[in-house]
């Protein structure tokens, strides 16, 4: 299963920082989505784009993770020489992430 | 008393959106107030370079086009509008708005322009970067700094009787806030209340972005006809508590999904959304569906304003120059690696003159740099750009990947490019104090 079957992402800039957040599609899901994907995860699965930190917020009322990415746009939107400067390319990498096989994932939430 | 609720549209997300979502929005809209936020990160350093050579220019390309395209129905349907089109020269694009105005008999019409977010002046070399180090010690020559200002000046312009209100930096969600404080009398320091109308603010500044762009994946997140997106409005009460939708006929979704993407665009810590009128915070946010293209949002809430004013620092850093050339059919990645090779060899002529080098293949890795190209890949397009210390340096970039056309690998075609001033930007902070917005008129009788 990849993250793109349970959730939807969106990422934004802010000088050379990017911001990427995971929905859950299905509330359900959160849970699921809080307890596996990491910072750590992220980071492996971005490895070449961002150099920096990452650090992950928790928005529970929203079903969503929101992952923020230093050095993540080659010296900032202004200055850098890659084509998708702004970074907005990078969420739907992030969304090819392998979760867990299929059989699995979680009916109901993991608490 | 005043009115229970308002509604406010979203007329543009960026400086080069679409204007005709606009139109029908102020149209058919009902709307009390339509705003146009157009101002990216470095559009206010570009436009100081355009201000410098002519006083009466530095505000948005478009402005012109835009306002003739609204202001007959904004005037007809009594819309006030709202717009930080006025980049790095406020006062020209209000004598501009007044121009067309005038032109088009549509007066009587009060317009603002306000000022004051231009601080260059007060930078000194040793004002320290929020990127580390001093202003002094960052590559380039400073042109510009511009204070992010508040919801405050935009409110006084409304409260004055300004029908159209003209701004250079003005924060993003502030242009949103300032009719929702005008029409419900909101307090300054009503934290939470500022942050709700922050967070309704948020969502609605990209305009498109909530109501189905930037959104639709094929298969899975699918979009009705995004060639007709509509734009997105919103019902704010009296509490803030605010209602999203679009108008019936447009095309795009407005949905928990859609909000929710947008809710979190550009958000570091969901505590602490920081604006010049308050420390917004996002965690408590509710979105909810009420009805097809509608959603309530609700549960923002906020903290007390930063002490300071975020400062965009616009520093020309050089000359950014590239050259792109497709290959196709078989052997089309080793020809594309060779052309790259090529150029680069080329290049180191040039010596220091080039600061920083970019060599990929567009559809193998020019996203992410480790990418390889899969067996039987048809196409790619090489694509080599550099920044560079002079426009000399950048044009040789484009001129080396020209002449691969009778000098590189078999089969090159396609070649395009370009050469462009770097216009960098950093962060610093400036007390509040320092910063004293103003207001000019231009009245049309």
């Amino acid at each position: 299963m990849k993250l793109r079957d349970i959730a939807h992402a969106r990422a934004g800039d802010k000088g050379d920082i990017s911001n990427i957040s995971v929905i859950a599609y299905r509330m359900e899901d959160f849970t699921f989505l809080r307890q596996r994907l990491t910072s750590q995860m992220v980071m492996s699965q971005l490895e070449g784009v961002v150099r920096g930190d990452v650090v992950r917020y928790e928005l529970p009322a929203l079903g969503a993770l929101n992952f923020v990415l230093q050095d993540a746009l080659a010296g900032g939107v202004t200055r850098s020489l890659a084509l998708d400067a702004h970074g907005k390319c990078i969420a739907a990498l992030l969304l090819d992430m392998e979760m867990l096989p299929s059989a699995n994932r979680p009916s109901a939430p993991i608490d | 008393m005043g009115r229970d609720s308002i509604r406010i549209g979203s007329g543009a997300g960026f400086s080069g959106d679409r204007i005709d979502p606009a139109v029908a929005l102020v149209e058919r809209g009902k709307l009390d107030y339509l705003v146009f936020e157009c101002l990216a990160e470095r559009t206010i350093a570009l436009a100081v370079r355009t201000r410098r050579d002519n006083p009466e220019g530095g505000f948005d390309p478009l402005l012109e086009e835009r306002l003739s395209a609204v202001l007959p129905a904004a005037v007809a349907n009594e819309v006030k509008i709202i717009s930080n089109m006025g980049a790095a020269n406020p006062v020209a694009a209000a004598r501009a708005a007044a121009a067309i105005a005038r032109r088009m008999a549509l007066g009587p019409l009060r317009i603002a322009a306000i000022t004051g977010d231009d601080v260059l002046e007060k930078i000194t070399g040793d004002s320290p970067l929020l990127e580390g180090g001093t202003a002094a010690q960052w590559p380039g020559e400073m042109i510009a700094a511009n204070a992010y200002l508040g919801a405050e000046p935009v409110v006084q312009a409304l409260a004055e009787g300004a029908d159209i209100v003209i701004t250079g930096r003005v924060a993003d969600p502030s242009l949103f806030l300032a009719p929702m404080v005008h029409a419900f009398g909101w307090s300054w320091h009503d934290w939470p209340r500022l942050g709700q109308g922050t967070v309704v603010g948020h969502l609605l500044e990209c305009a498109g972005q909530v109501s189905g762009g930037y959104f639709a994946d094929p298969g899975i997140k699918d979009v009705a006809d995004l060639a007709q997106l509509g734009f997105p409005f919103a019902d704010v009460a009296r509490n803030g508590e605010a209602v999203i939708s679009k108008l019936p006929d447009s095309g795009g979704c407005i949905t928990r999904a859609t909000c929710t993407e947008q809710l979190l665009y550009e958000l570091h810590d969901p505590a602490c959304y920081l604006t010049p009128d308050v420390t917004a915070d996002f965690r408590s946010v509710r979105v909810e569906e009420c009805g097809r293209d509608t959603v309530a949002v609700a549960g923002g809430s906020g903290t007390e304003r930063p002490e300071k004013l975020k400062v965009t620092l616009g520093y020309h850093e050089g000359y950014a120059g590239e050259g792109q050339i497709t290959y196709a059919g078989p052997g089309c990645v080793a020809r594309g690696k060779l052309a790259l090779d090529i150029v680069e060899e080329r290049l180191k002529r040039l010596g220091s003159d080039i600061i920083e080098l970019r060599l990929e293949l567009i559809g193998v890795n020019s996203v992410e740099p480790a990418g390889e190209a899969p067996p039987g890949q048809r196409e790619v397009r090489t694509r080599i750009a550099a920044r560079t210390r002079t426009p000399q340096a950048a044009a040789w970039v484009g001129r080396e990947v020209e002449a691969l056309y009778t000098n590189g690998p078999a089969g090159g075609g396609g070649v395009a490019h370009l050469v462009k001033p770097v216009i960098a930007v950093a962060s610093t902070l400036l007390p509040r104090d320092t910063v004293a917005p103003r207001l000019h008129w231009e009245i049309v009788p």
